[in-house]
């Protein structure tokens, strides 16, 4: 297994220079925007001393390279500094949003697999049949529309026409649940209500449906595209004609090596739904960590910018990290090559 | 008289496709009696690894292929049996060994889990532990000493001789009737390749195996094979014992495969225009038996 942690070390630090990039780079964009973000802080009617001495404090001032500086020595304490919008610091703001936004990431996430790689074993095994065409069908309709497009029809359709899903919210506001870990899966068992954790997972079926189709059809689309190729490989064939039955020839001989080339993308869906998750939580009053980023750009919250983009693109790295080990561990040649790349 | 271990009378086999239906084999008379080894010889897109593959009841499966005559596999008629039936021959009474060995394992399971899965057809309640004790055994009679590494290893870290010794050993675990092998090891170095044949050859015989040996190459036919089929564009225009075919070849086309033998770097079949209607005239015909148009 030592080529595997070994690829992971590299991995982690690679994505330590990605994000010391990421934050520089939004450290300076956030400052150039035009606006001064103390004077959009206390108003109007706020006066020039009140503002200058607010300047003061964020040091506003100094050199862009001295407050980078600041900012880093700061991180390092794990102190993203104060929002100017909710008075509070970055960090508690991101540990009351961020996990709204994970659960429904996750939840999306694993509709995608559970949902998407199965269809796409079927397209492949029944390959020239009605059932195919179908499943194509389906995958070509999850991936012709945006996710914030599907939100809106899927909200119409089953919330409003067909009340059969929550409108909006994460759950019902009969439920009081102490916030432990923000995540309401959790948080719910923890209190020991089955039947806030069960409203919970009702209201987050709709929006995390809508994030993942078009996932799911791109999961699909993938998974019978190299399965197909797959079955023409001499391997399928000699273990056809070994007898073994069609089923786990799918299953097993057909699909694993398919998943290599296809769990690369499935990872980069899983992360680009971090982005889309702004809309669909948009459409769903979701209070994830759309709302936040989008109020705190808009008032210039500089801080509060920089804390939420480094947020995003740690989770977006780490769900790389989680692909490329993943990789690792199906694909045999990867982890017994010394010159892994 | 005992019961051959295959017999195929007037197999023919016709694709149908969207244009035209395109006859591939035209009645095609094949018998291998119990721990015979019989080749089938000829050119690419003679129809050899069809036969294989209607052999093994795969061919049945396609839609789109027209199959009439019989095929008996140890006094069963393949006919009569169901798709599920036949599927329970392969991988136990009859097992095949591929062209390209490395190829023909799946790159992403170890050796091992491979092994276990074959070895699982004839006994589906064997466990891991019992799976290696017999696999250890058989890749000891393919001459790997190791067998603990191999088994450990993915296809890609061994050679292709290797991975052909443990197609061949996959192939004899079971006990089969016939084993079946389509251009075996082709893929490999011509010397490797002429090793493994020995050892599959030696194989068989202690394992008293019948074997239908597919092959373009009368060279390696000529060691291998007791009895020898010539197939010529979807007709048997030959046959009989190796050393009678070699030494008085009847059919122009024997001839021509025969001339083609020593040129080991290519250039296929010599050019034997002068008498084109020697090629038509099977030297091998089959008593029609009623039915087939
Ligand atoms: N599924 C199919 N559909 C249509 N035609 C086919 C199909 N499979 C095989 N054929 C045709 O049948 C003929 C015989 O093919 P086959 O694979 O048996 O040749 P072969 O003797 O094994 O040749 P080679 O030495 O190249 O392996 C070829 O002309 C091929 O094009
Ligand atoms: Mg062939």
């Amino acid at each position: 297994m030592t080529p595997t942690i070994l690829i992971f070390v590299r991995r982690v630090g690679i994505s330590c220079i990605v994000l010391l990039g990421v934050s520089m780079l939004i450290f300076a964009i956030a400052r150039v925007i035009p606006g001064d973000p103390a004077r959009i802080a206390l108003g109007p009617s706020a006066t020039a001393e009140q503002v200058a001495k607010l300047r003061a404090e964020l040091r506003l001032d100094e050199p862009i390279a001295v407050q980078y500086g600041h900012f880093l020595s700061e991180l390092a304490q794990g102190d993203l500094g104060i929002s100017l919008y909710t008075n509070r610091p970055v960090v508690v703001d991101i540990a009351q949003f961020l996990p709204a936004t994970l659960e429904l990431i996750f939840v999306a996430g694993a509709m995608m697999i559970v949902i998407g790689l199965p269809l796409g074993i079927a397209s492949a095994r029944w390959r020239g049949t009605w059932i195919d065409n179908a499943i194509r069908m389906i995958a070509l309709l999850g991936v012709s529309a945006p996710s914030f497009v599907w939100a809106v029809i899927l909200m119409l359709l089953f919330a409003y026409f067909l009340p059969l899903f929550p409108i909006a919210g994460r759950i019902s506001d009969t439920f009081a649940i102490e916030q432990v870990t923000g995540f309401l899966f959790l948080d719910t068992l923890i209190a020991g209500n089955l039947a806030a954790f069960g409203n919970a997972a009702w209201h987050v079926i709709l929006p995390a449906f809508a994030l993942a189709l078009s996932g799911i059809g791109q999961t699909a689309r993938l998974t019978r595209a190299n399965m197909v190729e797959t079955y023409d490989k001499p391997y399928v064939e000699m273990a056809r004609s070994y007898g073994v039955p069609d089923r786990r020839i799918a299953n097993r001989y057909a699909f694993k090596p398919s998943l290599i080339p296809s769990l690369t993308i499935i990872g980069l869906d899983f992360a680009a739904m971090l982005g889309n998750a702004f809309l669909v939580e948009a459409v769903f009053a979701w209070p994830g960590l759309s709302r936040y980023g989008v109020s705190v750009i808009l008032r210039k919250d500089l801080d509060a910018i920089v804390g939420t983009v480094l947020i995003i693109s740690a989770t977006f790295l780490i769900m790389n990290l989680i692909v490329d080990v993943l990789v690792t561990i199906i694909n045999p040649r990867i982890r017994y090559s010394r010159t892994a790349s | 008289m005992t019961v051959p271990t295959l017999d195929i009378r007037d197999l023919r086999l016709g694709f149908k496709t969207y244009e035209a239906y395109i006859e591939v084999l035209h009645g095609i008379s094949l018998s291998i009696a119990p721990g015979e080894r019989v080749a089938l010889v000829g050119e690419s897109g003679s129809g050899k690894s069809v036969t294989a593959r209607i052999v093994l009841g795969l061919l049945q499966l396609l839609r789109s292929a027209r199959i009439s005559g019989s095929v008996v596999f140890e006094g069963r008629d393949l006919d009569r049996l169901s798709a599920r039936e036949r599927r329970r021959l392969r991988g136990t009474r009859m097992t095949m060994v591929f062209q390209d060995p490395t190829s023909s394992l799946n790159p992403v399971y170890r050796i091992g889990t491979q092994f276990h899965e074959v070895l699982k057809r004839a006994d589906p309640a064997m466990n891991e532990r019992a799976a290696r004790e017999r696999a250890a055994q058989m890749l000891l009679e393919v001459s790997i000493d190791d067998p603990d590494r191999v088994f450990e290893s993915y296809p890609f870290q061994l050679s292709g001789g290797m991975n052909q010794r443990v197609m061949i050993a996959m192939a004899l675990a079971n006990e089969p009737a016939l084993l079946i092998a389509d251009e075996p090891g082709t893929a490999l170095d011509v010397t490797v390749q002429a090793q493994t044949l020995k050892l599959m050859r030696e194989l068989v015989e202690h394992h008293h195996t019948s074997v239908l040996f597919i092959s373009h190459n009368l060279g390696v036919v000529r060691e291998f094979a007791d009895r020898v089929y010539v197939i010529y564009k979807g007709r048997i225009v030959e046959q009989g014992p190796c050393a009678s075919v070699f030494e008085r070849p009847g059919h122009a086309y024997t001839r021509a495969l025969m001339a083609a033998v020593p040129r080991i770097t290519g250039g296929g079949l010599p050019d034997i225009g002068d008498e084109p209607r020697d090629f038509s005239q099977p030297l091998v015909v089959h008593e029609s038996r009623g039915g087939h148009a």
